[in-house]
């Protein structure tokens, strides 16, 4: 099948890439721009795990095909700290807490975290478990997940 | 950092960031599909869609025929002749005669995309001989059900038996009749566990490469490098020490990843393509079908019960299936199912029976979450009956220090006791129930393990320590153990890296299973470090031309035992590590065993629920997990496990279960259909770490891993009971099946129960 | 030699004359395995074909483990599940 010619934006950088038109976005990320962050858990848009945002709306990478990205602007894992290095809030705020036992999950959880609290700087317990629960983590529980968004929130609102 | 408990340490206890915290958070930690190698091919997996069928043909013409398709291999392409538990992982691995269940690989290809290899894999033509299956444990040990592999059995199973029992299991003591006869009352009930799944997020997925040379190499994500090494090498009749095995950053396993799947088939397509590494990743889908699930369960108990609440006898007697091999983990339920209780008549019957399911894998306490079913439900039944509060009456049996336990050996020190004590204080016992509301108790338990254990440490120039440990970080292991370590040098928590290793590095190491992680690892680098201890007092005693008997390590350097010895300023380990290169080369340590000392953990979970009574939905609303860690060296993981462990048991208890149709297929092979506990089903976890200190490791832990998955089965149903006054024996307790037991006990209209 | 008393499981007994708990002598777990074959040869198949053992409450895999006078040995069914 003759391959499709992609230009698009990935965390701030304009990058192209030739795809297949079967592939799906998450294939192309780790497939044809290294970026191994997102992970693929289910590939079904079940799991969460493969997490990014494009044009600001958070979206399952893998329910979406690599040609859509096309003129897009598209964040990852690999977007989330400073330029420097600087980790976000949420990032440390999933260490101090161990929020992470294996870490597979983490990267859906952050970039899906992050998502609403730009939303919703202010949420409720409750209000984080229904926002994540399209993510799925299998060793945590999630009780050490929701305590480190609500945290990272306040701390986010209190620098604000 | 807070302190937990204790304060005797300077940092075990305390909780620290963990190394491998920022690699996870930033996407760069490398999990086993984030690796490529040059020239990498990328393969796929032909499965059977039956549950039982005899191959009569594979046609791979097609596939090899498509442009970009280097290799395709069939179980033709294995050594034969192998036998016991090699030829069950070879045959697992690739079907040879017959397809023992949906999803059975028979046969894989190479080529040069995914796309590409999936495609090629569509174009394989197995033609199939459908066979009768059985899939339900009860239907599968039926003497006239379809016999899945004669000749299996093992010298336990008694002449006559039906032809799917492979391994039959008796033992106990004293006299159960004689106990029930001294019993008040006297109960006896059947339960049912389905099979459920690991669930770990990421699939299974390798690059193997193997030359015409028989050397070969492994990228791959697993809890154990050397059963990696070892099982290929079995299967595919080459030599171990040729395969050098690398783990990967592990995205979860419990269990699930200290076997082979797919690995082989890396391999054995490489060697077909000329030694180009063959990538494998499985879909979730290849993940439920063909990839460990546990074993279900068919369970009788009968119990005798005094008024007081006295156990005076027990007897279980559990089927199970796991899948179409043998290795149902009957045994280590029957094991764990009374361990908590001291009980003079106690008997035990088993039997492994053979199923058209796939070969199940270990899960998190494998066994135990069954036996416990079955055991925590019925004396919670026999509690209710009698008026008897369930705390009490399990503090009136447990099993202390001493004790015998029902499966022979006396305990050492053991804290049921501790966790149940801590539990009956919790302010969540406290906690005012409404209508509809419940609350339920049970305990569980887990032998854990010590096993083949080679770590090694070295001190760096600038005395920083550097260990390398054979087990994979499954949940914070790094963090533990290089706070052990630091412990005891007297050093930096961060000035210790640890470093999982690939097979060239170590001698042979069992794989990150039976909580062994933080004992055996833990204790290895603790003896490791001690060595290296021992050495530097050496040179500091050489240094200052005294004897090395009368030097001692304190606080990070070493020092003379006392002024007789001499007057002399301690000698710090950055000194010493400065001139090692002069004072006679590398300082380093290492341990090689099997690290005995293992501390068993009990725990007691307290569940309160809330049951919807117009749709059966079970409602979490509290729950508290109580355990003995011996001591928690990184609280906070400890925390992790008891948590994770507790929703992997809520989901077990009410929704999660393989569902199969009538034609033996796996009906819910996604994560959609297959649901596992998400966030918004959970509240908090509560936790209390007890510690009642191992004495057999230098820190007193015990294995935290495992335990946790076991008491929330029957605590759920024992709260749903409370709430709804509904007893449901078979889990899991999923919102139709919970419905219908309230309707049917409701009172309902004359007319209504007429009609039905 | 220490004499070690073996308690043995229910389906075992009947390879031993219906004894509970038999007594042999050795100094470790693989000698105490031989020393049984020998007194009791209808146990080999049983035990060749592997078995766990407890030693003073604890599982070992360690064929050289030592037992002494008293050591509380138990053959339990090989837990080879999971
Ligand atoms: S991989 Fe996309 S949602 Fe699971
Ligand atoms: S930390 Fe392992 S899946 Fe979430």
């Amino acid at each position: 099948m003759s391959k499709i010619h992609v230009t698009t934006t990935v965390n701030g950088d304009e990058v192209e890439f030739l795809t297949d038109p079967r592939e799906t976005l998450l294939d192309c990320l780790r497939d044809h721009l290294d970026l191994t962050g997102s992970k693929e858990g289910c590939g079904t848009g079940d799991c969460g795990a493969c997490s990014v945002t494009v044009d600001g709306t958070l979206v399952s990478s893998c329910l979406m095909l690599g040609v859509e990205a096309e003129g897009k602007k598209i964040e990852t894992i690999e977007g989330m700290a400073g330029k420097d290095g600087e980790l976000h809030p949420l990032q440390r705020k999933f260490i101090e807490h161990a929020a992470l036992q294996c870490g597979f999950c983490t990267p859906g959880f952050l970039v899906a975290s992050k998502a609403l609290l730009e939303k919703n700087p202010d949420p409720t317990e409750t209000e984080v478990r229904y926002w994540l629960a399209g993510n799925l983590c299998r060793c945590t529980g999630y009780d050490k997940i929701v305590r480190a968004v609500m945290d990272a929130a306040a701390e986010m609102r209190g620098a604000a | 950092m807070t302190k937990n408990g204790s304060s005797e340490f300077r940092l075990v206890g305390t909780r620290p960031n963990r190394p491998d915290g920022l690699d996870k958070v930033t996407g760069r930690a490398r999990y086993g599909a984030d690796a490529s190698m040059p020239g990498m091919l990328h393969g796929a997996v032909v499965r059977s869609p039956h549950a039982h069928a005899r191959i009569v043909k594979i046609d791979t013409s097609k596939a090899e025929a498509l442009p970009g398709v280097k290799g395709v291999v069939t179980r033709a392409d294995f050594p034969t002749g192998l036998t016991g538990e090699d030829w069950d992982l070879q045959e697992n691995t690739m079907a040879g005669e017959k397809a023992l269940y949906d999803g059975h690989a028979v046969a894989a290809v190479a080529a040069t995309s995914p796309l590409l290899a999936q495609e090629a894999a569509r174009l394989i033509e197995v033609e199939y001989e459908v066979l009768p299956h059985v899939i339900d444990v009860d239907d599968a040990i039926k003497p006239d059900a379809p016999a899945i592999r004669p000749g299996a059995a093992d010298h336990s199973v008694p002449e006559g038996s039906p032809p799917n029992v492979v391994r039959y299991l008796e033992f106990g003591h004293g006299d159960i009749e004689a106990g029930f006869a001294e019993a008040d009352l006297v109960m006896e009930n059947t339960y049912k566990t389905e099979a459920t799944h690991q669930g770990y997020i990421e699939p299974h997925a390798c690059v193997g490469q193997l030359g015409a040379d028989g050397k070969g190499e492994m990228w791959v994500c697993t809890q154990g490098q050397w059963y990696i090494r070892r099982m290929c090498a079995a299967v595919l009749g080459i030599e171990a020490a040729q395969l050098r095995v690398t783990p990967s950053e592990i995205g979860g396993g419990f269990g699930g990843k200290t076997t082979i799947f797919m690995e082989p088939l890396s391999l054995a397509l490489s060697r077909k393509a000329g030694g180009k590494p063959v990538k494998i990743v499985m879909s979730r889908s290849e993940v439920l079908r063909a990839t460990g699930p546990t074993a279900s369960a068919s369970m009788d108990v009968k119990i005798g019960m005094k008024k007081d609440g006295t156990i005076t006898a027990g007897y279980a007697n559990f089927r199970m299936q796991g899948g179409a091999f043998p290795g149902a983990p009957v045994d280590m339920a029957l094991y764990c199912a009374f361990a908590g209780y001291k009980l003079a008549n106690v008997k035990h019957v088993g039997y492994d029976v053979l199923a058209n399911r796939p070969k199940c894998a270990a899960y998190r306490a494998p066994g135990s979450p069954m036996g416990a079913f079955a055991v925590e439900s019925l004396v919670d039944e026999m509690a209710r009956k009698l008026g008897l509060d369930p705390l009490d009456v399990r503090l009136k049996n447990a099993v202390r220090e001493g004790d015998k336990a029902s499966y022979g050996p006396t305990f050492g020190s053991i804290g049921l006791v501790e966790t149940l004590e801590a539990a009956k204080a919790h302010p969540n016992l406290k906690a005012p129930l409404g209508p509809n509301q419940g609350r339920g108790v049970a305990c569980g338990y887990w032998f854990n393990h010590g096993g083949e254990t080679s770590v090694s440490m070295a001190i760096g120039e600038d005395g920083t320590a550097t260990v390398s440990v054979g087990t994979p970080d499954i949940g914070g292991g790094r963090a533990s153990i290089a706070l052990m370590v630091a412990e005891t040098l007297g050093i930096d928590y961060d000035d210790v890296r640890v470093n999982v290793v690939e097979t060239g590095a170590l001698g042979v190491n069992e794989p990150t299973h039976g909580s062994r992680a933080t004992f055996a690892s833990g204790k290895a680098a603790v003896e490791s470090t001690n060595q290296a201890i021992k050495e530097m007092c050496r040179r500091a005693a050489a240094e200052w031309g005294i004897d090395p008997e009368a030097v001692e390590w304190v606080n990070g350097a070493a020092q003379p035992t006392s002024s007789n010895a001499g007057k002399f300023a301690p000698m710090t380990i950055k000194e010493i590590a400065a001139k090692m290169g002069s004072t006679g080369g590398p300082i380093s340590g290492h341990y090689e065993g099997l690290p005995s000392g293992v501390g068993a953990s009990f725990g007691t979970h307290v569940v309160d629920v809330e049951v919807d009574p117009e749709t059966g939905r079970t409602t979490i609303l509290r729950y508290l997990v109580v355990q003995d860690a011996g001591r928690a060296i990184h609280p906070a993981y400890v925390e992790g496990q008891y948590q994770g462990g507790a929703v992997q048991g809520i989901g077990w208890a009410l929704n999660e279960a393989y569902i199969y149709g009538e034609d033996g297929r796996l009906q819910n092979p996604i994560f959609l259909d297959y649901r596992v506990p998400v966030a918004s089903d959970l509240p908090m976890i509560d936790t209390v770490i007890v510690e009642v200190p191992n004495p057999g490791h230098p820190y007193g832990v015990r294995g935290v891993g495992e335990t946790g998955i076991t008491p929330p089965l029957p605590a759920i149903a024992n709260a749903i009971e409370h709430a709804t006054g509904q007893r449901i024996r078979h889990l899991p307790i999923s919102p139709p099946k919970l419905l219908k037991a309230i309707k049917s006990a409701a009172p309902s209209g004359p007319t209504l129960q007429a009609a039905e | 030699m220490p004499v070690i008393d073996v308690n043995l499981w229910s389906s075992l007994r009947r390879f031993a004359g219906g004894e509970e708990i038999v007594s042999v002598e050795a100094e470790t777990v693989a000698g105490m395995i031989n020393a049984l074959k020998k007194a009791y040869p209808d146990l080999a198949p049983a035990l060749d074909a592997g078995v766990s053992v407890s030693v003073n409450g604890e599982i070992t895999n360690n064929r050289f483990a030592p037992l002494e006078e008293g050591s509380e040995v138990f053959l339990l069914q090989p837990l080879k599940g999971g």
